[in-house]
């Protein structure tokens, strides 16, 4: 990790912070599956911190990201509360979406986050349009569009890819790279390279170590600025690893992901830890203060759980609003009702 | 020789056993082999029948789509395995465009021998994008057969005959009842399609009732017939084709219909068939015919939403009371 530590500790305690964040939020999401109090299921972000916070530190709360989902990650990053997260996941009132997108739907439109997607590379075009749409209006505003290796499957991201390399939108593609695709080892349903993919389109790709959160931010701060030059579109491939299953009830996986493997990229490439130590080598926090981090996050879980758990289910009567823009009840509209 | 098996178990033994037949058929879809799809239906077929027949493809769903229309052209008969009936929108293009058409297209020179299996139901608390049952967009176009399968003997049987029928054939099975349990014979047996079953006779009503939706209509049945009112329940098991000369037939001896499907209620299944009865029905019913379909909105995520959407024995029974009584039940 290279970087002006003089400069920056605010910037670099807050992607610490941030990052500890994700993994609490993430731990008290597994706990809550596996206690049966969420319904469904959910996906875990922890492991790929880095990625997110790295990203999200780069961009200002009017930029976009469209997430995936593997979400709640990037809905951290970009400025959500963990109180109308964790009444999201649980379906309450409160929620970002009213209870009615759920983890796999999440969005936080005050803070630039366009929304999850459970159709793995459906936000490809959304991004896409949302600097189009940038583009158009002049705001100066950045896309970033986070998607899996897995997505890279998809024939959309090769249409839009092409739409933006020729019309130079400020959109940046960022690929997890975490190895699998649910069940299946990328090396299996990959051919070639990825950063050949987006280069054959002429646009500029790059390979980033995902676990390192200062080159994640590094990178995407660059190309954040090009962006807003005109320089867009551009693709980054962060290399880095869930350590959970494939979702929160994948969890006798040995079949295809070893333990060693898993307990490997834990010990050695851990994004919080790597990056606690470099915090406290560099001395712009000491063992105590990143300690008093983590326990005032984990308070700030707690709180929100908490709530969100004793929080109200919404109204029955919302069942059927939010259908169409300026339609109370659907249902009484589509019988030819008045809206 | 009969036992209790899986619905799951049911779909596993008849690809099984028709890949052992006829060694032209593949399987192919995500993560179908090793890990036999998330809801481990396909379980130790790659085993058996080695990856050159069980192939496990990237998330390329219009990719692999089209690659098993043109196999099916071709000499091969595929099952494509589409983890979410949600899904199916990625690959219209290939098959209503593509595989419904060819064998017409073609003066019926070409055919499109394919099985695409893929799932419907909601209360998985799965939200809007893998919750939706989307027979009835399917079932609207020309060249394609739809089975619903609703218990493990109909699936293993119909799965059979899609498999042998040279047309390209779409099952939806509910994801809710994989792990239901149904007698299901050891020997071999197949269903035709467009021959419905009658689960239970009746005099008073006629409940049609497709997928899960059968069990929600038995379950009626049972409530109102401790009410005196005698309910004959019908599982058509494909609605393309239909069996409409077995649902008349009912419906011009109870006078009443309800139909119940999972599918949304606007432009649906239901739909379909509740005009057909009027139709073909209409000086034998003392009642309108009833259409009882999902919400018409996208599945809400939040369990206290979502419960409200689906059709349940308690509304059915609600419903089949009023019109029994003579009393309407969308009151203008
Ligand atoms: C179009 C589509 N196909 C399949 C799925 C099922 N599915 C959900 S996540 C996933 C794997 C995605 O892998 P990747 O893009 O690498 O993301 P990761 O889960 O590793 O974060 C699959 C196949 C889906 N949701 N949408
Ligand atoms: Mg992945």
């Amino acid at each position: 990790m290279s970087a002006n530590p003089k400069h920056n500790a605010e910037d670099y305690i807050r992607m610490y912070r941030q990052m500890v964040r994700i993994r609490a939020f993430e731990d008290n999401a597994n706990q809550l599956y596996l206690s049966a109090k969420m319904p469904g299921l959910t996906h875990m972000y922890t492991g790929q911190e880095a990625v997110a916070v790295g990203i999200c530190e780069a961009l200002t709360a009017e930029d976009k990201i469209t997430s995936t989902h593997r979400g709640h990650g990037h809905c951290v990053a970009k400025g959500a509360e963990f109180k109308e997260m964790f009444c999201e996941l649980l379906g309450k009132e409160e929620g970002y979406c009213r209870g009615k997108g759920g983890s796999m739907h999440i969005a936080d439109q005050g803070n630039g986050n366009l929304g999850a997607n459970a159709i793995v590379g459906g936000s490809m075009g959304i991004a896409t349009g949302s600097a189009l749409s940038a583009k158009r209006l002049g705001n100066g505003q950045v896309t970033v569009c986070f998607f899996g290796d897995g997505a890279t499957a998809q024939g959309l991201w090769y249409e839009v890819m092409n739409m933006a390399a020729l019309w130079k939108l400020p959109v940046i593609y960022a690929c997890e790279n975490n190895g699998y695709s649910e069940y299946t080892k990328t090396a299996e349903i990959a051919a070639g390279s990825l950063t050949a993919r987006a280069e054959s389109f002429g646009i500029e790709a790059f390979k980033v170590d995902g676990q390192d959160v200062l080159a994640v931010n590094k990178i995407t701060t660059e190309l954040v600025e090009r962006c807003r030059k005109g320089e867009g579109p551009f693709f980054l491939e962060l290399q880095t690893y869930r350590y959970h299953g494939h979702h929160v009830g994948d969890i006798n996986r040995e079949y295809y992901r070893s333990k060693d493997e898993e307990a490997d990229w834990k010990e050695s490439r851990d994004p919080i830890k790597n990056f606690g130590k470099w915090l406290s080598e560099q001395k712009i926090l000491t063992e105590e203060e990143l300690g008093a981090v983590d326990s005032e996050v984990a308070a700030e879980a707690k709180a929100a759980v908490d709530y969100a758990l004793e929080a109200p289910y919404p109204n029955a009567a919302e069942v059927d609003m939010h259908v169409f823009a300026g339609v109370e009840h659907a249902l009484d509209y589509l019988a030819g009702g008045r809206a | 020789m009969t036992r209790e098996i899986t619905l799951s178990k049911a779909v596993n033994e008849a690809i099984a056993e028709e890949m052992r037949r006829d060694p032209t058929i593949f399987l192919i879809g995500e993560d179908v082999a090793e890990a036999g799809t998330p809801f481990k239906v396909l379980s130790g077929l790659v085993e058996e029948f080695g990856t050159d027949r069980v192939i496990d493809t990237p998330i390329s769903e219009p990719g692999f789509m089209g690659m098993a229309v043109g196999a099916a052209m071709t000499g091969s008969r595929p099952i494509v395995d589409l983890m979410f009936g949600d899904f199916i929108y990625l690959v219209m293009d290939q098959l209503c465009n593509q595989a419904a058409k060819t064998h017409y297209m073609s003066g019926g020179k070409l055919k499109v021998p394919l099985v695409l299996r893929t799932n419907m139901g909601a209360t998985r608390r799965s939200a809007a994008q893998h919750s939706q049952s989307l027979q009835a967009i399917v079932a609207h176009i020309p060249g394609l057969k739809v089975a619903m399968p609703s218990s493990a003997y109909e699936a293993k049987g119909l799965l059979k005959t899609a498999i042998r029928d040279d047309n390209p054939v779409v099952i939806f099975e509910d994801k809710l009842m994989y792990n239901d349990k149904a007698p299901v014979p050891e020997e071999e047996y197949l269903i035709p399609f467009g021959k419905a079953n009658i689960k239970r006779a009746g005099r008073d009503i006629t409940l049609v009732a497709t997928s899960s939706m059968v069990q929600v209509a038995e379950a009626a049945a049972k409530i109102l017939e401790a009410d005196g009112i005698s309910a004959e329940v019908i599982d058509p098991r494909t609605i393309v084709p239909l069996d409409e000369e077995t649902i008349l037939n009912s419906v011009r001896k109870t006078s009443r219909a309800i139909v119940i499907d999972e599918g949304h209620q606007n432009y649906g299944v239901t739909a379909e068939i509740a005009s057909r009865i009027s139709e073909k029905a209409f000086y034998h019913l003392d009642a309108p015919v009833i259409r009882m379909g999902a919400m018409d909105v996208p599945v809400p995520f939040s369990p206290a939403l979502e419960d409200l959407t689906v059709p349940t024995a308690a509304k059915v029974v609600e419903n089949a009371r009023k019109i029994c009584r003579g009393e309407l039940v969308h009151a203008a």
